[in-house]
């Protein structure tokens, strides 16, 4: 392996990994602070509790994602010099904007929430966690604009003399549409994999009869948010591919294994492809469908890989244009599929948990807890998908990844850095699940622990 | 003033705002093993820095996107050059960020009080060696990429810089402990900052000569004089019980440092061996209108930040007595 792909892997492995947590930490946030807000209109101490509880895994949670955050604000500058100074001018802003807007956001008023529950008037208190909540989903927005501007890059323009890209219409940036579809379709995700979350533990707990009012709570409304969310994804994500045919039709014609331009094209379901020689061996298919979902009609033109890699020829010159088309395929399709298949599970469990009902058998809860792996999956899939399927660019038309690379980057402290950070990631995995099993199973504390307020230990944290 | 100086400034400031802040955070760590004998005392000992540690993180992810948007040769450069010792840094603010927030969840806090210790260590001493490169001067080429290797890092003029930001943080870290604790471990953090005030004082001293008498100018002299005048004043209004006074002279001190950094790099912001590489506050800058986007969102957003930052301080002002 060379720099380049030593490079990839590193960006590729942190970023998947740091994108475990912040979906999570997303999604919680909000559902934490929903929890907090009934517990302040209500007085019910049960919603208190439910605070607690949850706002422990929460923090437990965001602590990874911070640490891990911080590797992505720099690595582009160790690893992706050549980027850094091509891109700088225009990228470099909105990562800006989420650290002075989002980053000090989120973290301070965390701050504050995590100690301020004997120091705050309870409304301020409650203000805290709000404000954290909407930092974490701020920050969202200012690094998808960064992202959607390697996608789609717009509101600038390239410095003949410098040869690098320069900022010339920061609002266009801002408002880019791909981020507008972008932003709803990984904060909807965020709502489904927190929604799954907080089912999965407190059908878990149902099961062994644990604090049932608490967790029957938790659970209807988790599931209620994940299939509200699950249909936001579909949606948005829906509005992404319309977006996606327009301004990169590889990625689109990879992800469905789509060789030659056709109109009236089916929405593929299983294919084995001949990569070499641009077509496929078996592909079953839905009629219609990927011209229907692509651009609203029946008869809709889609682009094929084949004739798409002979227009960029003509446009960008020689080279391949092509994504790896297999992992475009499957990352696509099973994104699709696990997020479908969440989605539908809390429908099945809101049925099932109707009017007071809590399934028996070992089977309801057994598959609530398989089920909070989904999101994570279809989010890991679908950043896969997007990153892998722009390949070979980094910045769509403008910069190859290839060119992106630090020239001055040495294999071994590439390798070094890289086994390093996988190492200590892993490492920190183990003991984060751990800790979170801990607290599972530990269950809510008392009403009396939560009422009482002991200025020496606040009661979530330290 | 121009655009480019501007930026320069704020960087300076977000810089300055990061060792300030987050200098007492590392300086508490680093005193923890020593200052805490108890589970109790080194429970307290990371409660004095809980609520705000992370948000005095942030100065530092802050300083590097702007970095990255007003200055992108500088941050491509920097980060690409210095990667070992930065690839550290990182390693040792996750382990140390995850000790922080995990260590009184877990059943055991003994591994999570060396990695905090560590992870406070590395990046006090580290940031320092950086700094002092920045300062000095590295090997670049035409292309402002950095061609020098790991060995290239680590002259004695840098770690001795090393050594004194280590000493800065450290007394950093004793003083704001004397002033937010109480009883017995108030005075021994009030006997850790006499000894690591005078090693300050010696290591610092040395350090900011030598970095006056090789980039300094005649307005640097007073930053130096300064600097001096802040770990003095640390020190005595430490003898007389003064707490708050400590801080805020050593809080200075910090300030003046990181001015005198500043003002010896200005108008570079990467000074290469041979001058016609260097990067320097035009040559590295971004376009004018990018300047002057993040320009208004600094200009709205900085005091916002510092207003509910300090709001944060003023809510945590109590000092902590150590519970059994």
């Amino acid at each position: 392996m060379d720099v380049l792909d030593l490079s990839r892997w590193q960006f590729g492995i942190t970023t998947v990994y740091h994108f475990l947590f912040v979906p999570l930490t997303i999604g919680l946030s909000v559902l934490v602070a929903g929890f907090q807000t009934a517990w302040h209109r209500t007085g019910d101490a049960t919603y208190l509790r439910m605070t607690k509880f949850w706002g422990k895994l929460f923090l437990i949670n965001f602590a990874m994602g911070v640490v891990t955050g911080i590797v992505q604000e720099f690595q582009f500058g160790m690893n992706w010099s050549a980027y850094s100074r091509f891109v700088g001018d225009v990228f470099g802003a909105p990562l800006a904007m989420e650290g002075l807007m989002a980053f000090f956001l989120e973290s301070t008023f965390l701050g504050l929430w995590i100690f301020g529950w004997d120091k705050l008037p309870k409304r301020v208190h409650l203000a805290t966690i709000w404000l954290a909540a909407i930092g974490t989903n701020l920050s969202a927005y200012f690094i998808l604009a960064a992202n959607s501007w390697m996608q789609h890059p717009v509101g600038y323009r390239l410095n003949p003399r410098t040869g690098r890209a320069e900022l010339t219409d920061i609002w266009a940036v801002l408002t880019n549409v791909t981020t507008l579809a972008a932003f709803p379709h990984v904060v909807f995700g965020a709502f489904v994999t927190a929604g799954a979350f907080v089912a999965g533990v407190s059908v878990w707990q149902l099961a062994r009869k644990r604090e049932v009012a608490l967790f029957r709570a938790s659970a209807r409304t988790a599931l209620v948010v994940t299939l509200v969310a699950s249909a936001g994804v579909m949606l948005s994500g829906h509005w992404q591919a319309q977006i996606m045919t327009e301004q990169q039709p590889m990625k689109m014609a990879a992800a469905e294994a789509l060789w030659e331009d056709e109109s009236s094209a089916g929405f593929s379901i299983f294919a084995v492809g001949d990569v070499e020689n641009g077509r496929n061996h078996i592909n079953i298919q839905i009629p219609y469908g990927l011209s229907l979902l692509a651009t609203n009609t029946l008869d809709g033109k889609v682009e094929g890989i084949n004739d798409i890699q002979a227009r960029y020829e003509k446009t960008y010159g020689a080279g391949d244009y092509k994504p790896v088309v297999g992992l475009a395929y499957w990352s696509f399709r099973l994104m699709i599929g696990f997020g479908a298949l969440a989605g539908l599970l809390a429908l099945a469990g809101l049925w099932l948990t109707r009017r007071g009902r809590t399934p028996r058998g070992p089977w309801f809860h057994r598959i609530a807890v398989l089920g909070i792996g989904l999101p994570f999956l279809a989010n890991t899939l679908g950043w896969i998908f997007t990153e892998m399927g722009r390949q070979p660019w980094t910045v769509f038309g403008i910069m190859r990844t290839a060119a992106a690379v630090s020239p001055g980057a040495d294999v071994g402290e590439v390798a070094a850095t890289l086994a390093g950070f996988t190492l200590v990631y892993a490492v920190l995995a183990v003991i984060e699940v751990r800790l979170l099993l801990k607290f599972i199973r530990k269950g809510p504390e008392p009403e009396d622990a939560v009422r009482r307020d002991d200025p020496a230990l606040p009661a979530l944290s330290y | 003033m121009e655009l480019t100086t501007v930026w320069f400034l704020l960087i300076a400031v977000l810089w300055t705002g990061y060792f300030v802040l987050e200098g007492f955070d590392f300086g508490v760590g680093i005193l923890l093993p020593f200052l805490g004998r108890d589970e109790a005392e080194r429970g307290t000992l990371v409660r004095t820095i809980g609520p705000v540690w992370d948000g005095n993180e942030v100065w530092l992810l802050v300083a590097g996107g702007a970095t990255f948007a007003a200055f992108p040769e500088w941050y491509a450069t920097l980060f690409s050059g210095f990667y070992l010792p930065l690839f550290l840094i990182l390693l040792a603010l996750i382990v140390r960020g995850v000790a922080l927030e995990y260590r009184a969840k877990s059943d055991g806090t003994r591994g999570w009080d060396r990695a905090f210790f560590w992870g406070s260590l590395g990046p006090a001493f580290l940031w320092g060696v950086a700094f002092a490169n920045i300062v000095r001067g590295v090997p670049l080429d035409a292309d402002h990429e950095y061609t020098g290797t790991l060995l290239d890092l680590l002259n004695p003029y840098a770690l001795l810089g090393g050594l004194a930001t280590l000493a800065l943080f450290t007394l950093h870290g004793a003083v704001f402990t004397a002033l937010k604790t109480t009883g017995e471990l108030r005075e021994r953090a009030r006997t850790a900052a006499r000894w690591t005030g005078l090693a300050t004082l010696a290591l610092g001293g040395a350090f900011l000569l030598i970095t006056q008498l090789m980039t300094g100018t005649t307005a640097t002299w007073a930053s130096v004089a300064a600097a001096a005048a802040g770990i003095g004043g640390a020190l005595a209004a430490t003898l007389r019980g003064r707490d708050g006074w400590a801080f805020a002279a050593n809080a200075a001190a910090i300030v003046a440092v990181t001015v005198t950094l500043f003002g010896g790099l200005w108008p570079d912001v990467m000074p290469a061996l041979d001058p016609a590489n260097s990067l320097t506050v035009h040559n590295a800058a971004s376009t004018p209108y990018t300047l002057g986007v993040m320009t208004w969102v600094a200009v709205i957003f900085t005091p916002v930040v510092l207003a509910y930052q300090a709001w944060t301080y003023w809510v945590f002002r109590r000092r902590l007595q150590v519970t059994r």
